[in-house]
């Protein structure tokens, strides 16, 4: 991959790149202004709803008031309140709970989560091209398709007083009583962890399958001459041709640890299991909108997302070196 | 010998895991499907696993006589058939412009839109700014944040600076001027991650649920999935009451319970989905594989 993108500069300085016709600067803009025009919607797009909430965390450190005259004129009319927010956020005994929350869940969901397209795209390269590999693989990408909306009602459901889950486990003899699943805090975890799972593991197998499609073929005849057995090959001559995918896909994950995510807490939490199922991003939408605690929220937000920048970026300088290609 | 056997366990266990998984997966579609195709009454009695026991159609039929989710189709078809051609479009005519090695600055618009994937204002910025733009409730609030993805946008910039060079340089020897080069050359040739890209923001489209949540009031702008996030919150609320009080309402129920139109309902959001990605599936694993490889 970094050898086709290496190709490419000797590739593109190609004679039309260099016949500027007016020269200099003005010239060249002259004659890219066709280039530019195509640009324009995105450039103005991503000013108005990308770049505009940056400059508006500065909601951040005043004491915004909703009905205290338009967002951006506050700026100048409300009291300068300086990191109060931040240090409400960091004493009033939410943040520990917040956080240990978001962790676990990011940490779950990882830990079930990553190896399982992995296993997956093992398994799936092992059956033999036909209509059964197709239709499966079909059917392992839906839940990804699917809205958590859809997926959260599927879920309450398999895992109702009735559903089929407690059912099985009832009929099985392993529990007396119908557990109740969704009102036991720390359940939600798992709950999480492992619907994050299930939706998504068909879907990520893809990456893989494109590694392993990419193996030479003649390491597996050799093998084969070798007498290595298909476990053998898949262990010895599979796993370790995935391994940089798999390095840069793991170093990835731990990038986004603090995006626990919103739609599946919000959507399937309730009352009685909050202490457990609240993470960043549903607190934020909880105080910032919900209870009208503009400033705060957006403190809140502006947390995680300074984080999760350097977290990204110091994450991104390791996948780099490790395999001396950027992420952009 | 010994290593055939060692094969054919080792086939068995793959078989095996192969089955586990596709029943996993599948199985809970299947089992809301026939829930929602079961009398409400029979519902009740539970123990519904692989068919409908009595099968009625009184589900389906509530749901499409109530005029709340027909609005609700209409708001989200309309915005999957208006948000998905101009995405594509604002999108590739960046992608095509980002290209372009010549293109003065270029390391600048990259890092002016790679930037934006790496940070944010958050949630409550950008609602603020929403509410100043005059798009809190109003249709437009679906649309036009979304023209802008950056990872497709990489996705359909890295597909054409593979294809090969000589097509617009031949082109601008016979004159042809970069709209030209976009809409007559490179566009049709990108059609592949396009249909990719478009299958990607229609699904997003269509599942989406917190921005018609979150910032529309007005109840003819509440999409599909907002409607059932209101459907599923109230069975949320109703189980926390406790079943023996759910037991006493529902002897009350008439022809249709609360849990059969829940199921109606997502199965009505869940189809148009179902019936579509498998036939694009070879665009979007090879989209993906482009994305991957790169990235």
């Amino acid at each position: 991959m970094s050898m086709l993108s290496k190709a490419q500069p000797n590739h593109r300085s190609a004679p039309a790149v260099r016949k500027p016709r007016g020269g200099g600067l003005l010239g060249r803009l002259k004659e890219q202004r066709l280039l530019y025009v195509l640009m324009l919607p995105a450039i103005i797009l991503t000013f108005m709803f990308s770049y505009v909430p940056m400059f508006g965390l500065y909601m951040a450190f005043i004491n915004y008031q909703p009905g205290g005259g338009s967002f951006f004129r506050q700026f100048f009319t409300t009291d300068f309140v300086g990191l109060q927010w931040f240090e409400y956020f960091f004493t009033n005994g939410d943040f520990v709970r917040i956080m240990r929350n978001t962790l676990a869940q990011s940490f779950l969901s990882l830990l079930f989560g990553f190896p399982m397209p992995i296993i997956l795209a093992l398994m799936i390269n092992e059956l033999r091209n036909g209509w059964f590999k197709r239709t499966f693989q079909t059917v392992s990408y839906m839940p990804h398709f699917i809205s958590w909306v859809i997926a959260a009602n599927i879920i309450v459901t398999m895992l109702s007083s009735g559903g089929v889950i407690n059912n099985l486990l009832t009929g099985l003899g392993i529990v007396d009583e119908p557990i109740q699943f969704m009102q036991k805090g720390p359940l939600f975890w798992w709950i999480i962890a492992i619907s994050n799972t299930w939706k998504d593991m068909g879907f990520n197998a893809i990456m893989y399958l494109a590694a392993i499609s990419a193996i030479n073929p003649e390491l597996y005849e050799v093998a084969k001459v070798d007498g290595a057995s298909r476990l053998k090959q898949m262990l010895h001559i599979t796993l370790p041709s995935i391994r940089p995918t798999i390095i840069i896909l793991a170093i990835l994950a731990v990038g986004g640890i603090l995006n626990a995510g919103f739609d599946q807490q919000y959507l399937l939490q309730n009352n009685t299991v909050l202490q457990y199922s609240e993470v960043i991003d549903t607190y934020t939408y909880k105080y910032g909108l919900q209870n009208g605690m503009f400033s705060y929220g957006a403190a809140v937000g502006l947390f995680k997302s300074v984080v999760a920048f350097i977290l990204v970026i110091s994450v991104n300088q390791m996948a780099k070196k490790m395999n001396e290609q950027s992420l952009f | 010998m010994v290593k055939d056997k060692k094969d054919f366990l080792f086939m068995t266990a793959v078989y095996a895991f192969i089955v586990a998984v596709f029943v996993v997966t599948f199985y809970p579609f299947w089992n809301i499907f026939i829930i929602s195709l079961n009398s409400a009454e029979d519902t009740l009695r539970g123990n519904l696993y692989l068919w409908p026991r009595e099968f009625s159609l009184a589900s389906y039929a509530q749901i499409l006589s109530d005029s709340e989710i027909w609005m609700a189709i209409k708001v989200t078809v309309l915005r999957t058939a208006v948000g998905t051609p101009l995405a594509v479009m604002t999108i590739s005519m960046l992608s095509f412009a980002l290209s372009k090695r010549e293109l003065v600055a270029n390391r600048f618009w990259m890092l002016y839109f790679v930037f934006t994937m790496y940070f944010g204002g958050g949630l409550i910025p950008y609602y603020m700014v929403l509410k100043n733009y005059h798009l809190i409730d109003n249709f437009m609030v679906f649309i036009v944040p979304g023209l802008m993805n950056v990872f497709y946008m990489i996705i359909i910039r890295t597909f054409m600076q593979g294809l090969p060079q000589e097509l617009d340089e031949s082109a601008k020897i016979d004159g042809a001027n970069y709209l030209q080069i976009f809409f007559r050359i490179i566009l049709p040739l990108t059609t592949p991650v396009l249909a990719t890209i478009g299958l990607f923001t229609a699904i997003s489209h269509w599942n989406s649920w917190f921005d018609s949540y979150v910032f529309t009031y007005d109840p003819g702008l509440k999409t599909l999935q907002a409607v059932l996030v209101k459907i599923l919150n109230q069975y949320q609320t109703g189980s926390m009451v406790g079943d023996a009080q759910q037991m006493a309402n529902s002897a009350k129920r008439l022809a249709v319970s609360p849990d059969t139109i829940r199921m109606a309902a997502t199965m009505v959001a869940t189809l148009p989905i179902i019936m579509v990605y498998p036939f694009l599936q070879k665009y979007f694993v090879k989209g993906m594989t482009l994305g991957a490889v790169k990235s």
